[in-house]
């Protein structure tokens, strides 16, 4: 069999027996998912990769923890969750500690023009990327996850738990209130 | 007619609506609730506006490129390398002079000293920043220790050796805030300092229920949010003695 079919457990196994080149195939089989899992809990492509780096070392040296009955994804997932959350607090610590709040820019949907019928299509699409990012940026951590796992990673209510080492419910609740505030801010934008 | 909750139409749209079949007939019946649901449809679609940079298709293959040395290095996380030992030394040598800062600003008129050569908001800051990191990687470690789970034994012989490391940080810490008269920051560094204490001095493989009486001595306490609270409060301090930014002011 070729060593990109075997199962993430199976490529476990093989390197918890020795053989770390087998990582590799994990390695190629996640990256972009915790790529674009990192990017959007991060929301900054430098520090996306980082955690990338970061999510795969506490994999491997954390690799006889995995318990090979669970899903790797997710596992993968939650320690990738876990890397974004810590380089976003340090990356949050940093610039607080560097820069002096700064006067609030306009916020870009009130400065757009009230002509809703001649308004530019592009403009208003980038308005709701740019309000879309800075308040998915604002939802707290528990919540951005879990609306990240669910919402564009697809992963089950039930993963999303096991991702984050939450109760169900508790996922579910942070998944509520994560789509109410993006709604909220969405308001003025889409009416 | 009772219509649907914005948390039942949520999860209908994510398939996880456990009454399905009655959801979908509702929706077929009530219009209020179908034109809510739309709308929630074309919201929902709006958050896949923000785009994600694109990787090239080999990207794994260059990912590991870069691993792979990093997996031969020891056991030493990036941020884990703040615990070289020379760090111990600094703690040490901040918290004195927090001492000496407190003793002084208490007990003596104000005069030149060498110390003086730094600035006594600067001292500070050093000061504030080195206690923030600190408490930063001791959240890190109970975190990490309150969140797994494992039904067999656990190796935490990262964990112990940073916990080994933060015990003699962290007593410097306690003693320096007691002698302050900090009381309550003291009072939260001694309930760390216990949960450190046990994990330095315990085994490096323990068991599910070893796990489980650590993780339940920290839920117990509260500690994690309570060094969250305290470290919030030495960011505010830090930030209210930061310098401006560079040409801020004349």
């Amino acid at each position: 069999m070729n060593r990109m079919e075997e199962s993430d457990a199976t490529v476990v196994a093989q390197v918890l027996a020795g053989d770390r080149d087998a990582f590799r195939v994990v390695v190629e089989r996640h990256s972009h998912n915790i790529f674009r899992l990192a990017f959007r809990m991060t929301g900054n492509e430098q520090d996306a990769e980082d955690v990338v780096q970061e999510t795969f070392l506490r994999a491997y040296r954390r690799l006889d923890r995995f318990e090979s009955r669970s899903s790797f994804s997710t596992w993968i997932y939650r320690i990738a969750v876990n890397c974004s959350l810590d380089v976003s607090r340090k990356r949050r610590h940093e610039e607080e500690s560097r820069v002096s709040p700064e006067p609030e820019a306009p916020d870009p949907v009130l400065s757009l023009p009230s002509t809703g019928p001649s308004a530019d299509r592009l403009m208003i699409s980038a308005v709701v990327r740019e309000k879309v990012e800075t308040t998915i940026k604002a939802l707290t951590e528990k919540e951005r996850a879990a609306f990240v796992l669910r919402h564009f990673e697809g992963l089950s209510i039930e993963e999303v738990a096991r991702a984050m080492g939450l109760k169900v419910n508790a996922a579910k609740n942070n998944i509520f209130r994560a789509v109410q505030k993006l709604r909220r801010a969405l308001e003025p934008v889409v009416g | 007619m009772t219509h649907l909750s914005e948390e039942q139409l949520i999860l209908f749209h994510y398939d996880e609506a456990e009454e399905r079949r009655a959801l979908e007939e509702h929706l077929a019946a009530c219009e209020l609730c179908r034109s809510r649901f739309q709308d929630l449809e074309r919201d929902l679609a709006l958050f896949g506006a923000v785009p994600v940079p694109d990787r090239p298709e080999d990207y794994g293959q260059r990912v590991w490129l870069r691993l792979r040395p990093r997996l031969m290095e020891p056991k030493t996380f990036g941020w884990r390398n703040l615990f070289a030992p020379q760090r111990l030394a600094l703690a040490g040598a901040l918290a004195s002079l927090l001492v000496v800062a407190f003793l002084a600003g208490r007990y003596s008129t104000p005069r030149p000293t060498q110390s003086a050569a730094i600035p006594a908001q600067a001292r500070e800051r050093i000061l504030l920043v080195a206690v923030g990191n600190h408490l930063e990687r001791s959240q890190m470690v109970l975190v990490e220790l309150a969140n797994t789970e494992s039904k067999g034994p656990v190796d935490i012989s990262t964990e112990r050796n940073i916990a080994r490391d933060l015990v003699d940080e962290n007593r410097l810490y306690r003693q320096t805030a007691a002698r302050a008269g900090e009381v309550g920051v003291a009072s939260v560094l001694d309930d760390l300092e216990r949960v450190l204490i046990e994990i330095a001095n315990g085994p490096a493989k323990i068991s599910p229920a070893q796990l489980d009486a650590i993780r339940h001595r920290i839920e117990a306490k509260g500690i994690i949010f309570k060094i969250r609270v305290i470290g919030s409060q030495v960011q505010a301090r830090e930030k209210s003695v930061a310098p401006p930014p560079p040409g801020g002011r004349i």
